[in-house]
């Protein structure tokens, strides 16, 4: 069993787990994942590991709730077990020392790209910021990335808070103020992740995306995460999840995705009657 | 030997009881439902007791199987289970899904004239008994202060597990799902296997004092280096679950799995009980299989009972060479599976939306035998046509998965992926490592790599002690 050391609610739909893992928290690096499930019954989901500690024996992870099983998670609070909690996973992101590095964090990509960050920084890059959100309230950890980079740009789509704007747009007026760039992360949502990368491509800078397929085992035995990067099937838990963005088929990443919303709908559905059962 | 009086007299060979095939159809209860005491007997009484017993040749590993039946047929009970397990550990597993017409069973003298003895239905009407009578207290031997640890929990992993706890090692298992069983978990369904047989087993070894840690990634959590330096030994059982595609043209569109995941989905994540268990799991009205193997068969079957209507083997090549299980080939047909031999798939056809809507075949036939003895499939020219599917399974095979070699460079691979070993005793190039199953010889059997695993401990102890080995019999 896997204890929940600390939560905290980030934004509305956003919350942060510590967990004790003190073996995983040894072994983490910047880009890779775990996979949990929350009960014996439980989906094996992955979660990018947001932050680890190697003293302290911990893993942090930030969840959107979206679907059955980051809701019910909602539900549990410090002192909670998880079922289990497999880790790290996935390969780390390739840190070295690239000279100018761009990192751009959207919606709940925020919390993934800190590590990236941080690892950036203490590799001795020059590392510039970029974060979004939809609005003012679902956007967090502004002070974290602030902490390890060193030129932090905040957006909101809605101007609630900082300048209006989508994260593609500093990022294009960046590369084109013809700043010498070596190197671009982006992760968020799949088609947000798309477009950063067609914004960089005509620029020629590398840009590495990190690919929320949906996952099973997270080993490579099932190939439920496959997706096609240089029109080569490769599996995201293993071969990834970070992948040249250029070359990614955003498409068939975005069909995959939706290979189960009516089933995800069902569960969410049975999941609310019994919480309504159970508050008669 | 048989003469005419007793062939006479000999009963026929017992048919296993089974759930009707209509209604086993939609359910996921076992299948088979075992014998009677009575027809046991009968069985039983249909041995010869051979002086040279040569079913015991047909058997991996060798299981006594002349005297075990002897013991059974005299009601001895206790003594059957001694002589069934002196060289099996899990009978009431193998019994269930061992290849018996081409191992023990073809062997037997029998099946020249008559039909062999069931010696698998034995076996499991043995193991099944001693499964009633609770649980057995294990004298623990006293600890030798040695420590091995063994990856993976498959057959091989459990029965190496088991067979130097009883030697008195420290034994640890780590496995990377989040339960142990290997294939017997998450790939062999619960109605050709049930879960709580697997379950008992693994809690004898835990009642021997092996400890079992899962959600242990080796090659992530751990390099085979780190766990040299705290363990005398280590066991990889780690199996052959990476796997195959054909490299064909829609081969990512949503509703194609490879059979792995739709069985680790149905069986170990219990998608059949979906929404009260959360994994999800899609299979259409019409569902194609590719391969004929246990693996395809086991999809095709989990299919039907997940809600299709029309579920199809495609096999390139024709019944003769379909190497599943006899048993289990007539219980899909039985069920309504159909076969198309002959057919091998060139596309996967989707829509719009990036769904499967159909599989695009080509006919084949059978040419020169290749190296594997069989005869090469060829396809016929201008032979194409397209069956309308919802759903399409990759049951193609699979190979080593190579996450545990990270970092273990001495650990040497062949072409196929997978691990190099002595064959008799399992030992590898790398010191202090050996490895068994299906990790050094690509998918195989339960027995096999259950032999594996028990000889992989012999040669553990021969190492770690200096003592010759313990020589069964
Ligand atoms: C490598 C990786 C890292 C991720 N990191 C984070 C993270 O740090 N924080 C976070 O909130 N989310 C992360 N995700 C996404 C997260 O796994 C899904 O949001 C979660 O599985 C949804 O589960 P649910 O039951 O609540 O929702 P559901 O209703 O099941 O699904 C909602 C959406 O999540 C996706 N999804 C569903 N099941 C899976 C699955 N097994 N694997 C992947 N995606 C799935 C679907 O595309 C669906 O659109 C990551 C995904 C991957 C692959
Ligand atoms: C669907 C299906 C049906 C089958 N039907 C039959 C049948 O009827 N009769 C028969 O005789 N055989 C059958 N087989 C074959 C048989 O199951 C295998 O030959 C046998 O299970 C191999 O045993 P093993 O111990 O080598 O490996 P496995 O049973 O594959 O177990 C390996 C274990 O190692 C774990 N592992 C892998 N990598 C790591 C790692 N890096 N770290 C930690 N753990 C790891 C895996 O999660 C798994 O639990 C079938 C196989 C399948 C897939
Ligand atoms: S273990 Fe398998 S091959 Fe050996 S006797 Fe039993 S059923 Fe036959
Ligand atoms: S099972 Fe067959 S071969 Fe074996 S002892 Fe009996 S009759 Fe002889
Ligand atoms: S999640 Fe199963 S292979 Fe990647």
């Amino acid at each position: 069993m896997y204890p929940i050391l600390k939560k905290q609610v980030l934004t509305p739909v956003t919350k942060l787990y510590v967990i004790e893992a003190p073996e995983i928290a040894r072994k983490a690096q910047a880009g890779q994942f775990v996979i949990l499930r929350i009960t014996e019954e439980g989906e094996r989901i992955p979660l990018t590991i947001a932050d680890y500690d190697a003293r302290a024996g911990t893993i942090t992870i930030v969840v959107q709730e979206l679907g059955k099983t980051t809701r019910q998670l909602g539900t549990f609070e410090e002192g909670d077990s998880l079922a289990s909690f497999t880790g790290p996973l996935g390969r780390p992101t390739e840190i070295e020392n690239y000279g100018t590095t761009l990192v751009v964090g959207g919606g709940l990509g925020i919390a993934p790209i800190y590590p990236i960050a941080r690892s950036l920084r203490e590799a001795g890059n020059h590392v510039i910021g970029i974060i979004g959100a939809r609005n003012k309230e679902l956007l967090f950890w502004e002070e974290e990335l602030r902490s390890v980079t060193d030129e932090l740009i905040v957006v909101t789509d809605d101007g609630s808070y900082m300048r209006k704007a989508l994260v593609t747009v500093p990022l294009k007026e960046l590369l084109e103020s013809g700043r010498k760039i070596d190197r671009i992360w982006g992760i968020g949502p799949a088609i947000m992740m798309k477009f950063i990368a067609a914004t960089s491509e005509p620029f020629g800078v590398p840009t590495i995306v990190s690919l929320n397929s949906i996952m099973v085992d997270g080993t490579g035995m099932c190939g439920a995460c496959r997706v096609s990067v240089g029109g080569r099937t490769r599996f995201a838990c293993v071969d990834g999840p970070e992948f040249d963005g250029h070359q990614v088929d955003w498409n068939l990443l975005l069909s995959r995705q939706r290979g189960y919303l009516d089933k995800e709908k069902e569960a969410l559905q049975a999941y609310e009657a019994q919480l309504a059962e159970n508050k008669r | 030997m048989a003469n005419e009086s007793t062939k006479a007299a000999r009963p026929e060979r017992q048919e296993m009881p089974a759930q009707d095939p209509q209604e086993r159809a939609h359910n996921f209860y076992e299948v088979a439902l075992g014998y009677t005491p009575e027809m046991a007997q009968l069985e039983a009484s249909r041995c010869l007791q051979c002086k040279k017993p040569l079913c015991v040749t047909g058997c991996p590993v060798n299981v006594r199987i002349p005297e075990f039946i002897k013991a059974l047929s005299e009601g001895n009970m206790w003594g059957a289970v001694e002589a069934l397990k002196d060289k099996n550990s899990l009978p009431a597993i193998c019994g269930r899904v061992c290849p018996q017409e081409t191992q023990c069973e073809i062997k037997c003298v029998l099946s020249k004239k008559d039909k062999p003895v069931a010696i698998g239905r034995l076996e499991r009407y043995v193991a099944d008994w001693e499964r009633t009578q609770g649980m057995r207290a294990p004298t623990l031997p006293s600890k030798n202060g040695k420590r091995v640890v063994i990856i993976g929990s498959g057959p091989a992993g459990l029965t190496a597990a088991g067979d130097l706890a009883k030697m008195g090692y420290t034994v640890e298992i780590l496995e990377a799902l989040h339960t142990p069983g290997g294939v017997l978990m998450y790939g062999i369904p619960e109605f050709r296997l049930p879960k709580a047989i697997v379950q008992s087993e693994i809690d004898y070894l835990k009642a021997l004092g092996v400890t079992i840690r899962t959600d242990v990634v080796v090659g992530k959590l751990y390099t085979l280096d780190e766990l040299l330096s705290e363990y005398d030994a280590v066991f990889l059982g780690t199996g052959a679950g990476l796997p195959m595609f054909m490299s064909i043209p829609g081969e990512n569109l949503m509703g194609v799995y490879s059979a792995n995941e739709l069985l680790t989905r149905t069986n170990l994540m219990k998608a059949y009980l979906f929404p009260k268990w959360d994994t999800p799991v899609k299979v259409g009205k019409r569902v194609a299989v590719v391969g004929a193997g246990n693996v395809a068969m086991d999809s095709a079957r989990c299919s039907l009972r997940l809600g299709a209507e029309e579920v199809h083997i495609v096999y390139r090549r024709s019944a003769a060479e379909v190497p599943a299980r006899a048993e289990e080939v007539h219980h899909a047909q039985e069920e309504g599976i159909i076969f198309d031999f002959l057919t091998n798939p060139v596309e996967i056809l989707g829509n719009q939306e990036g769904w499967v809507t159909g599989l695009r075949c080509i006919r084949m036939e059978l040419g020169e035998p290749d190296a594997s003895g069989r005869r090469r499939p060829i396809p016929i020219a201008r032979s194409e046509f397209e069956m309308p599917m919802d759903t399409v399974v990759m049951a193609l095979g699979t190979q080593p998965n190579p996450l545990v070699f990270t970092d273990a460079a001495q650990l040497e691979r062949s072409r196929h992926g997978t691990a190099v070993c002595d064959e008799a005793t399992g030992r590898t190039r790398m010191p202090r490592v050996w490895a068994g199953g299906d990790i050094v010889t690509g998918a195989a059997t339960v027995i096999s790599a259950m032999g594996a695993g028990r000889a992989a401990a012999q040669s553990i102890h021969q190492t770690l002690t200096g003592e010759p080995p313990h020589e069964p019999d």
